[in-house]
């Protein structure tokens, strides 16, 4: 097993248990912090797809934003719900199953695709330069128009989630 | 080296983990922190084909859709959040199952 | 003469009388006048139609072998077809002068006896003899006979009688016969039905129908056995054709040993003991007097039991196939001769000793007859027929003149108010001196029933017939005829005296008088006949007068005969016989009843007879025998079991039965089918429906992570499903 495969292992073996004990943890704090590991393993891992200005970018949107703001919001409704007792539905033996169902579904209809067994050729140094995505991004005939229309999304996500967390001090409450 | 299958079978894994945690729990927030897991799940799973199959072609596709998907989770995020407080204003409760108005 | 169609004439004499009767069923029966008017012109018609062709007929020869008639075809069956038609042969000859005459006297004699012009009664009801009315004249007011209330219809059924007698004689094969022969039945049975609104009245019409009924049963047998061995109806055919005659007489038929002619013979000639009313189909006779004085004049007298002789003397080459004058009769004909000669004796006995007027003389007609079918039997063809002639005319006239008699006494029992029976002899008397002209022609007509010598036609007739026994040896039917003939004066003398002479026994008697015209002219006419008719058959060997005039008679008849006609040696003894018989009966009649003076003086021949005379007064309790063997057990299963059994439990159960099978089966389709499954159906897709939304309504519970839940699982299902099948192909 060559250096990088071990890494990998490691690596996936964080998240795949953190993203764990997201599910399972009672309280609810804990349950945050190892989502925030669980999101640090994500990033480690597009490191080592050679994404590295994806790494970043998740680390600080990821973690630093919509990791931090979950965190708020624990805090904010806290009162809400004891962090004894189960978190977890009643449902839960049928989600497993589903979720198992799922599983194999998945395992038996990709198994034998061919390209599972490709390995990675190596980057190219034009490649490799992240001018090249921003020049993809702003290029009016590649992906100009995607990023203007998540812009807007993003406008527009920011206004409704104002409006809807907004509190009237005034009148109805 | 490290063979396409395996992070495929990472963000798969991590998906049905996300899956999981969005079936089974109690608390929304909880509910929330697993859809952004199958986000990330997704993201993966692109950025490993970018990287395998297009990324000597100069074909930026796979990124795009990587940004893209960073920008509407974060903005799901935020939205969701921000219906979650409202809706535990409302209804002091954070527990989806008593969210249950359009019940039929 | 030869400028008539005598054919056509022939076909067109029985036409007016039925016209007659449609014309007045139809139309005219409001206006009375109109209504006798047409009858007596139809009857009148007929009568000179008849004449005609009785002129024509004596005068054409060999008429036996030639009758005057036609035929066409009528009925096609298979290759050939059935005929009908006319014919008209020495005996229907005669036979039609008597019918014609006789039908037209009593036809003018009943405008009278229903009391035309005389006024409507007051209690008078359709069904119900006349009750009189109450008129003023001569300054006080009294009774007087009222006029019947259903005149009309008398006449339209008389007609109706005479067109179906002229049918039968001058039909020239069975099947019109055999239809004239029914239609009088049923004019009989309306006839003597005609007061319909008594009960004895009904059930002598009855009685007269069914009775007859039975005889022409057996008749019919007769003639379809005829039909089925000839193939055909026609009387020439079959008599004058001497294959079909000897195959008849020689091929012996299933029944007793008798050939099929001599079968035959004896089935037809039951109609005749039916029709004619002998010994036992006798009954229905003398019940028959219920009816109107006419009606019993031509039922009895004229016509219809004449129907009966003429039918057995046209049968008479069947009757007598195979026999000879001189051998042993066939057994056919000894069946006819026995009962024509206990019939006439014992009918005799029995008329001695009633006490109607009428009555006498039913079970007078009775005896005549069996006098007519004796001669039959024992072979003497000319004799019956000449007694079937004279007995028409006197038998009509004595009938008419004791109804011309029993109006009278109606008469003086209205004026006086006394309530009395019309009709018994013991309340008359003295008459002779009240009503001369019935007095005269009664004497008469009683005195040729009785053979009175030489003037009157009954003594020649009668006189023929004693004589043929005697010459053919049979002896035993010779002595009962001579019986009756002694009987027959003894009670002709005995109505005679208690009627017409002595005197009267009760007032209403003493105030009888005198009929009109109308009703004394056919009497007078009819005794001419009676006196004179008897002279066209004095036979040659007659001592002195036979010399003068021959038997023309018997040569036109002769005829007819299948064989040579006796020419047996004659001897004086029947004569002498019938000559003592009836002078000597006629004074013993006269002896007993002269000191009968009193109404209700006992009947002198009680006295003498003592216990036999109740046995012949209740007719041999004759009518009780039947009732109680045949008529009672008849009502019984009439009523028991066609009624109670097969009528009520077995075709009643069976549709009551049908009916429950239907009600069950439809119960069962209801309950079974009709509710539960189509109901049920219907019902169920409902509740279906609604049970069904209900489940799935719980899918939607509000719940997000469950609608996760089920999203989840479905895509993975339908993609498997897809990546399946995508494979698969």
């Amino acid at each position: 097993m060559s250096p990088q495969q071990f890494f990998f292992i490691i690596t996936a073996v964080v998240i795949l248990v953190s993203a764990l004990m997201t599910v399972i943890t009672r309280k609810m704090m804990h349950s945050a912090l190892w989502f925030v590991l669980a999101l640090l393993g994500v990033a480690v891992i597009f490191a080592l797809l050679e994404a590295s200005f994806f790494a970043v970018v998740q680390v600080l949107v990821y973690v630093g934003a919509i990791a931090i703001l979950i965190i708020f919001s624990v805090m904010l409704t806290r009162k809400a719900m004891e962090d004894t007792g189960s978190q977890v539905n009643k449902t839960w033996v049928i989600s497993l199953l589903i979720v198992n169902l799922t599983a194999i579904g998945g395992f038996l209809a990709f198994r034998s695709w061919e390209v599972l067994g490709t390995f990675p050729t190596a980057l190219m140094a034009e490649h490799y330069d992240i001018g090249e995505l921003g020049m993809a991004l702003i290029d009016p005939e590649r992906f100009a128009l995607p990023f203007e229309v998540t812009s807007i999304l993003l406008l527009a996500a920011l206004v409704g989630a104002i409006y809807i967390a907004f509190q009237r001090k005034e009148g109805k409450k | 080296m490290i063979p396409l299958s395996w992070y495929l079978i990472l963000s798969g894994l991590l998906f049905l983990i996300g899956l999981l945690a969005v079936l089974i729990r109690k608390n929304s927030i909880g509910i929330l922190m697993g859809i952004e897991l199958i986000l990330n799940a997704a993201n993966i799973n692109l950025l490993a084909f970018w990287r395998y199959l297009y990324a000597n072609s100069g074909d930026h596709r796979g990124q795009m859709f990587v940004i893209v998907v960073f920008v509407v989770a974060a903005a799901e995020a935020a939205v969701g959040l921000a219906m979650i407080i409202s809706a535990y204003r409302r209804k002091n409760t954070i527990v989806a199952n008593e969210i249950n108005e359009l019940k039929g | 003469m030869n400028t008539f169609n005598y054919p056509l004439i022939i076909w067109l004499l029985p036409v007016p009388p039925l016209l007659a009767f449609a014309l007045i069923v139809l139309l005219i029966n409001k206006s009375k006048k109109a209504s006798h008017w047409t009858a007596l012109g139809g009857a009148g018609l007929s009568f000179i139609g008849a004449m005609v062709v009785f002129i024509k007929a004596i005068g054409t020869s060999a008429l036996a072998k030639n009758p005057i008639g036609s035929s066409l075809n009528w009925l096609p069956t298979g290759n050939t077809w059935l005929k009908i038609g006319t014919a008209v042969d020495p005996l229907s000859a005669i036979t039609l002068f008597f019918v014609a005459w006789t039908i037209l006297m009593i036809f003018i004699y009943s405008v009278g006896y229903h009391n035309y012009g005389q006024p409507k009664g007051d209690n008078d009801h359709p069904g119900l003899p006349p009750q009189g009315a109450v008129i003023s004249e001569h300054g006080h007011s009294h009774r007087v006979p009222s006029i019947e209330p259903m005149y009309s219809r008398f006449f339209a059924l008389i007609s109706l009688f005479a067109f179906a007698m002229y049918m039968l004689v001058v039909s020239d094969n069975l099947l019109t016969l055999y239809i004239g022969w029914e239609v009088m039945g049923l004019c009989s049975y309306l006839l003597i039905g005609f007061w319909y609104a008594k009960d004895s009245v009904r059930k002598a019409a009855v009685k007269a129908f069914i009775t007859t009924r039975i005889g022409d049963v057996f008749m019919l047998l007769g003639i379809a056995g005829l039909y089925s061995i000839t193939g055909t109806l026609n009387f020439h055919e079959i008599f004058s054709n001497p294959l079909i005659m000897k195959g008849l007489t020689e091929t012996i038929s299933p029944v007793f040993g008798l050939s099929w002619a001599g079968l035959i013979g004896l089935l037809v000639f039951i109609g005749t003991v039916g029709k004619s009313a002998q010994f036992p189909l006798h009954v229905w006779l003398p019940d028959a007097m219920e009816g109107p004085t006419p009606v019993s004049a031509m039922i009895h007298a004229a016509t219809m039991v004449s129907a009966g002789v003429y039918l057995s003397l046209r049968f008479f080459p069947l009757i007598s196939a195979g026999w000879q004058p001189g051998e042993a009769l066939t057994p056919t004909m000894t069946v006819v001769a026995v009962i024509g000669a206990f019939t006439a004796l014992f009918a005799a006995s029995i008329a001695i000793a009633q006490n109607d007027i009428k009555r006498v003389l039913a079970y007078s007609t009775i005896s005549q007859l069996g006098y007519m079918v004796a001669a039959i039997g024992i072979g003497a063809y000319t004799a019956a027929a000449f007694h079937l002639f004279t007995h028409a005319f006197f038998k009509a006239l004595l009938f008419l003149g004791s109804g011309s008699v029993i109006h009278g006494m109606e008469h003086g029992s209205l004026h006086i108010g006394e309530h009395i029976d019309a009709q018994d002899m013991r309340n008359m008397g003295g008459l002779g001196k009240k009503m001369p002209v019935t007095f005269w022609t009664f004497v008469v007509g009683g005195l040729a029933l009785s053979g009175f010598p030489l003037i009157t036609a009954g003594f020649w007739s009668k006189d023929e017939i004693l004589s043929g026994a005697f010459n053919s040896a049979h002896m035993a039917i010779f002595v009962v005829l001579a019986i009756s003939a002694l009987l027959t004066a003894i009670y002709t003398a005995r109505q005679l005296t208690m009627v017409f002479l002595s005197v009267p026994r009760t007032e209403s008697a003493s105030h009888a008088s005198e009929n009109k015209t109308v009703m004394t002219v056919p009497l007078a006419v009819l005794a001419f006949f009676a006196i004179c008719a008897g002279w066209v058959g004095i036979p040659q060997e007659f001592p002195l007068l036979g010399k003068i005039s021959s038997g023309w008679l018997q040569g036109f008849l002769d005829s007819m005969l299948p064989f040579k006609g006796e020419a047996a040696g004659h001897s004086l003894i029947p004569l002498m016989t019938s000559l003592g018989v009836s002078l000597g009966g006629l004074l013993i009649g006269w002896l007993i009843y002269r000191r009968y003076k009193e109404a209700n003086q006992v009947d002198p021949l009680r006295l003498g007879l003592g216990p036999v005379y109740s046995l012949l007064q209740n007719k041999y309790w004759i009518d009780e025998f039947y009732s109680l063997a045949f008529i009672r057990p008849a009502y019984w299963f009439a009523e028991k079991v066609s009624y109670e059994f097969i009528d009520k439990k077995l075709i009643d159960g069976i549709l009551h039965g049908i009916a429950r099978i239907g009600l069950w089966l439809g119960k069962i389709l209801r309950f079974g089918l009709d509710l539960p499954v189509v109901n049920g159906a219907g019902d169920g897709i409902a509740t279906g429906t609604k049970k069904s939304g209900k489940l799935f309504s719980r899918l939607q519970n509000g719940k997000v992570q469950h609608y996760m839940g089920l999203a989840v699982l479905l895509l993975v299902i339908t993609g498997m499903i897809v990546i399946y099948l995508a494979a698969a192909f």
